[in-house]
């Protein structure tokens, strides 16, 4: 199922939080919802689930507008903080959701069983909620989300409080499920939305300030790329007044003198690495290491949302 | 209905699981029944009647505190815990939300007033008993409670505070318990006639009595209706 939003709009009071946002997502799609804290990451989610109303703007699933159809049935949906029913034993909660999002009685049983060994909640799907541990916590309200089947899965923050091997196997679960589905996960975690998305979307006081794959935000960021290299020398100073003879180097800051390292700054990492293979060819300098330095998401992120 | 239904059950299940409902029910058991059998001064043995007068009216009063606290819980503990956002996304609506809540509540009560039916027996045994009178009481109480149920789920969807929902329910039950009477007997013409006519005790005593008016009726079930109206309000302000 198709998602398309269309100039989204929701206020707090004089708050506006969020403003004017556009997007589609695909069936088959990953979207990375990213954004520093209070951005309107949830907000958003909160509307395309239908538990608050926009203040203006249309949000259409396969071109029906959601107040007009009943999709609550297809989506999934995974709020911030992961509220549960702390006094209900796990399976008990399970099939409380799935009534609720109205999964015929005889399926119950198996989607149960599915979900708990999906989910990996096997040794805890007897105990109370509340015994329960974070990562376990959050693996519940994962399996609530999907019990139903979605066709379209909508997470808050899915990753939180679980530990790294959690954390690789939800993202692999996340990975599976958004083949064939639709699915919008936020996260402030960005290396997450890198192993896991399929696109990502900044937004930054209510509006979309980059949209794109990893690699196209990478190539739209600006300033310089920068490659690390090693090159062994009689003089370092001399190694950099070489260096900064080549067309494409914008700059060389001597990193560490006794060891001979370099930071060069240019215009295009592939071609600065060329001419100073053969700048080190021709002087006779071994290059003991050249490392071209990817430009970071974390950067990209911050020059899109600190302003 | 289903869906309703779905959330009558889940509240009932937590309810029964915990101690607060085993304590509430022992409360009102103790109550009411060493009122009605024990208390010397009032009781069945000292009025030599068998009917169920006191019974009714230490029920409904002992009911006027019971309630509040069985629904404070029932909105705004699903408010300050993030539940309600879960619930409402899912394919159930605001009303289907409060209507299961207010079912739920319903039926605690009237699983309480079933544990009192020996009373009603052993009573029907000792003397010229009126059984219409009697099961007219209940039914009083069914109403009454009903009433109060809509009320306390109005209080509990305006905070998230459980405190606070008890206590604004409270404050409302008394005013139609007894504020509205007192009014009505300090008045005279048109006001007396208005809080007489809202004052839920006068109707809860004619019901008791025997007599089952559609006036008494109508009264009831709409405080219930527009009390639940109002908490579903309150509940699609989130907005």
């Amino acid at each position: 199922m198709n998602i398309v939003i269309d100039n989204l709009s929701k206020s707090y009071g004089n708050q506006k939080a969020v403003d004017g946002i556009s997007f589609e997502v695909k069936t088959g799609e990953i979207l990375g919802f990213l954004g520093p804290n209070g951005a309107g990451k949830t907000t958003t989610m909160k509307m395309i689930t239908q538990y608050i109303n926009a203040d203006a703007g249309t949000i259409k699933i396969d071109n029906t507008p959601i107040a007009n159809g009943n999709f609550r049935d297809n989506v999934g949906y995974l709020p911030e903080h992961n509220p549960l029913y702390q006094e209900m034993p796990v399976i008990d909660y399970l099939h409380f959701c799935a009534e609720l999002q109205n999964v015929p009685k005889a399926e119950i049983p198996g989607q149960i069983k599915k979900m708990v060994r999906l989910c990996g909640l096997d040794r805890e799907k007897h105990k109370k909620i509340s015994e329960l541990s974070k990562g376990y916590k959050q693996r519940v309200g994962l399996a609530q989300a999907m019990i139903h089947e979605p066709e379209i899965l909508i997470l808050d923050e899915p990753t939180t409080g679980l530990d790294p091997n959690q954390i690789v196997e939800i993202r692999e679960l996340i990975k599976n499920i958004g083949k064939e589905k639709t699915v919008i996960l936020s996260t402030h975690i960005l290396p997450e939305v890198e192993a896991t998305c399929d696109r990502i979307l900044i937004i930054n006081k209510g509006k979309i300030v980059a949209d794109g794959t990893a690699t196209t935000l990478r190539d739209q960021a600006q300033g310089n790329q920068i490659v690390k290299a090693r090159i062994e020398s009689e003089s370092s100073e001399n190694t950099k007044e070489a260096l900064m003879n080549l067309p494409q180097i914008l700059g060389v800051n001597i990193h560490d003198p006794h060891t001979h390292r370099f930071e060069i700054q240019s215009t295009s990492t592939v071609d600065a690495c060329r001419s100073i293979f053969r700048l080190c060819q021709e002087k006779n300098w071994p290059i003991l290491e050249m490392i071209p330095v990817e430009t970071k998401l974390e950067d990209i992120f911050r020059d899109l949302t600190l302003n | 209905m289903k869906q309703i239904w779905t959330i009558a059950k889940r509240e009932l299940s937590e309810f029964y699981n915990s101690l607060i409902a085993y304590i509430l029910l022992i409360a009102f058991l103790g109550f009411t029944g060493f009122f009605t059998w024990l208390s010397g001064n009032g009781d069945i043995f000292f009025r030599k009647q068998a009917d169920l007068q006191v019974f009714f009216s230490i029920a409904n009063l002992t009911l006027f505190f019971f309630i509040p606290s069985i629904t404070m819980k029932l909105l705004a503990e699903e408010k300050k815990v993030g539940t309600l956002e879960l619930l409402l996304t899912k394919p159930v609506s605001d009303l289907q939300l409060v209507i299961g809540k207010y079912l739920a509540g319903l039926l605690m009560i009237v699983t309480a007033l079933l544990l009192t039916i020996p009373y009603y027996v052993t009573v029907s045994t000792l003397g010229n008993f009126d059984h219409g009178a009697s099961i007219a009481g209940y039914f009083g109480l069914i109403l009454m409670s009903s009433a109060y149920i809509g009320i306390g789920l109005f209080a509990s969807s305006i905070s998230k505070n459980q405190i606070a929902a008890f206590i604004v329910a409270l404050l409302i039950g008394v005013c139609f318990h007894f504020l509205f009477d007192i009014v009505s007997h300090s008045n005279s013409g048109l006001i007396a006639e208005i809080f007489d006519t809202l004052s839920l005790s006068n109707h809860f005593d004619s019901i008791s009595r025997g007599v089952i008016d559609t006036k008494d009726l109508i009264y009831f079930l709409s405080v219930t209706f527009f009390a639940l109206i109002l908490a579903q309000f309150m509940v699609s302000k989130r907005n």
